[in-house]
């Protein structure tokens, strides 16, 4: 059976198939999942065109955590809590933005929910404009870049920071481009009981002009430089951390993708430039990323 | 049983007895006792194998209520004034997707200005929603109407959200004798939830899925032959309901005095036993007045309403909420209802955000009418002389 797909109408490219399929092949299909508005939801849920081989809800923009979490009381309160386990897949915008507050109750109540972040860096649903996951210098149609503005001005939400502060079993980052480590983390995000937040970073081909060959590479780049830290936090503890061995400059990340292009010429590009890999420095040193 | 018990306490009972599997909760005045009760009834382990959520908001409570119902659970939430209007996307979704959620709504006013007093302009608000609604008269009224809430929304044929209005302080506060159910009558009444569909891994549908336009009226439409199909469903629970209770509950309106009456009160809530005094005491002085009852707000049961009224001259609508810019909302739903009969109709706004209405007025208002001192263009009665100011 398939448990996503086919049929699915997802860009030639996009990087979110590789973590849905992934993270319910890793719970061999037992899973209900709950969908916030956004891309996955448009290019899955059409009526009469249903792609997903799983129980499937969608439910609003911003209220995936909290449907969620009354799915998940209700197979606590019918007795169904060994049927399946609930996913949440929720874009960045439906998670570090507009979904934030129920996202927060959700983990608060330590909700049995593995709640799956595919980040895309931008509302790309409607065609790339800046979330609070965007990254600072990110060319967005609402951070466009001007003569006095260099794209996105502000950091990064650091959102897994945010999911350890609420004290829930399991956190953890991953990345398309290693599909292994990622379902390796959804299986033990299962085992545990309670809230579990995975942020998985997926690229958007159309948002981050890029050639769709290339996704899983662009998607390794962000890891090998040190801007997405892949890291795993149980019970409040950092356990595990993928180590780089040669860390790569940002500029080979950020020189492959058109929402960066203009830093390499903007006034204001280098100061962004190096912004940015103090950004990735600073991870390599809190995460302990060099090998 | 009957008991003197406060009407918060009268419909946590009710809610109860109707075993909720879940119930997701935010607090909120004129609501808020409501769900504490529950949440002590949570606490004291006498709700069984109900889950009680204590959400973040009462968006958190809506979504969560949502989620469980889609998931098969037959679901509770309360609410009030802002704490509805947050709610108010995800009970459209809910709507939209057939969810028979139940909701209790202790009426409040909406700001700007911020006031925490009585009208009933919150679920007024949310009216075209596709949500049945039921206003309570008294807390008796409440307390029977959350049993058969579940009955409505959970059939078949209706699969609505059900809300049960109940006026804010004026009932929610009050201490009243009520007649309480006893959990045999409930069984017996309101069997189980079975949903036609849910998510279940064993048999997989996608819920809310994206309609495009070849899609999206039908579903709509759909809705509204729900509403349609939920009227003459309501009438019959209504009838078991009173073979099973003894309390008959009359129908969608409830006429009374109406048969000779040359002018109508109109009203609905709370407000109705005060009209019913009015309408007595005027009587007594000779006059032939009526009062008509709206229970059932949506589906706005238009015939009965017009089979009511056809015989009056003149008809008064109290009106305890505002359409901005056009004639009162129950005033609106009357005069279709009564289009092309020769009737008068008064639309009188009263009430707005607790301000008190002595039977009094509502004697004077129909004296008035009568003697033709007043025309039937939308009032405002008991408002205080003002200057509106333009800054």
């Amino acid at each position: 059976m398939n448990l996503f797909g086919p049929g699915h109408g997802a860009c030639p490219g996009c990087g979110f198939p590789i973590a849905v399929r992934g993270a319910l092949e890793a719970l061999d299909g037992k899973a209900i999942v709950v969908n916030s508005t956004g891309c996955l939801e448009i290019v899955s849920s059409m009526y009469n065109r249903n792609t997903w081989g799983v129980p499937y809800v969608h439910s609003l923009f911003e209220n995936a955590g909290a449907v969620a979490a009354g799915v998940e009381a209700a197979l606590r309160a019918l007795k169904r809590e060994d049927e399946a386990h609930v996913v949440v897949f929720a874009g960045d915008g439906a998670t570090f933005d507009i979904g934030f507050g129920t996202l927060s109750g959700m983990m608060d109540r330590n909700h049995n929910v593995i709640y799956i972040c595919y980040d895309n860096e931008a509302y790309q649903n409607t065609g790339n404009q800046q979330s609070m996951a965007t990254p600072t210098g990110a060319a967005t149609t609402t951070t466009p870049v001007g003569n006095i503005l260099p794209g996105k001005v502000g950091r990064k939400k650091d959102m897994i920071g945010i999911a350890v502060a609420h004290g829930i079993p399991y956190v953890a980052s991953a990345s398309i481009a290693y599909p292994k480590d990622f379902q390796r983390k959804v299986r033990r995000a299962a085992e545990f009981k309670g809230a579990k937040y995975i942020q998985v970073h997926s690229p958007c081909v159309t948002g981050w002009g890029i050639d769709g060959k290339l996704t899983v590479e662009v998607a390794k780049l962000a890891v090998e430089t040190g801007l997405y830290p892949l890291v795993e936090y149980e019970n409040g503890q950092l356990v595990r951390v993928r180590k780089i061995k040669e860390r790569k400059p940002v500029t080979e990340y950020l020189k492959l993708q058109r929402r960066f292009r203009h830093l390499f010429s903007h006034p204001k590009g280098q100061e962004i430039i190096e912004e940015l890999q103090r950004v990735a420095d600073e991870n390599a040193k809190k995460y302990g990323l060099d090998a | 049983m009957r008991k003197v018990v406060r009407g918060f306490y009268a419909i946590a009972y009710a809610v109860k007895l109707s075993k909720p599997n879940v119930i997701a909760a935010y607090p909120i005045t004129p609501q808020t006792e409501i769900v504490e009760n529950l949440a002590q009834m949570y606490a004291n382990g006498d709700l069984g194998d109900t889950e009680y959520i204590t959400a973040e908001s009462e968006f958190g409570a809506a979504s969560m209520v949502l989620g469980a119902s889609a998931a098969g659970a037959r679901v509770f939430t309360a609410t009030s004034s802002q704490g509805l209007l947050l709610m108010t996307e995800v009970l459209y979704n809910a709507a939209g997707m057939r969810l028979p959620v139940v909701l209790v709504v202790a009426n409040r006013s909406i700001s700007a200005p911020l006031s925490i007093w009585n009208d009933i302009q919150d679920s007024i608000s949310i009216r075209d929603a596709g949500i049945i609604q039921l206003y309570a008269e008294n807390n008796q009224e409440a307390h029977d109407m959350v049993p058969l809430a579940f009955k409505v929304a959970e059939n078949r044929d209706v699969l609505l959200p059900f809300m049960v209005c109940v006026d804010g302080f004026k009932l929610t506060h009050a201490y009243e004798p009520i007649d309480l159910l006893d959990q045999d009558a409930v069984d017996r009444f309101l069997p189980p939830y079975k949903p036609p569909v849910k998510l279940d891994v064993n048999n997989p549908v996608a819920m809310g899925c994206y309609a495009p336009p070849p899609y999206y009226m039908e579903f709509r439409v759909a809705m509204e032959y729900a509403m349609d199909r939920a009227k003459e469903i309501m009438l019959e629970e209504f009838e078991k309901w009173y073979e099973i209770t003894g309390r008959n509950w009359g129908g969608h309106v409830v006429a009374e005095s109406c048969e000779d009456a040359e002018i109508v009160v109109v009203a609905m809530g709370s407000i109705v036993s005060l009209v019913r005094e009015a309408v007595k005491h005027l009587r007594q002085k000779g006059l032939k007045v009526g009062l008509l009852k709206i229970r059932t707000y949506r589906p706005f049961p238009a015939e009965d309403v017009r089979e009511s009224l056809k015989n009056a001259q003149k008809v008064i609508v109290l009106d305890r909420a505002l359409s901005v810019g056009a004639e009162p909302p129950v005033t609106a739903d009357v005069k279709s209802a009564l289009f092309g009969l020769d009737l008068k109709v008064y639309p009188v706004v009263v009430g707005l955000g607790g301000r008190d209405i002595p039977r009094e007025l509502i004697e004077d208002i129909v004296k008035n009418v009568a003697e033709e001192k007043i025309t039937p263009e939308k009032r405002y009665e008991g408002l205080n002389e003002f200057e509106e100011v333009i800054p």
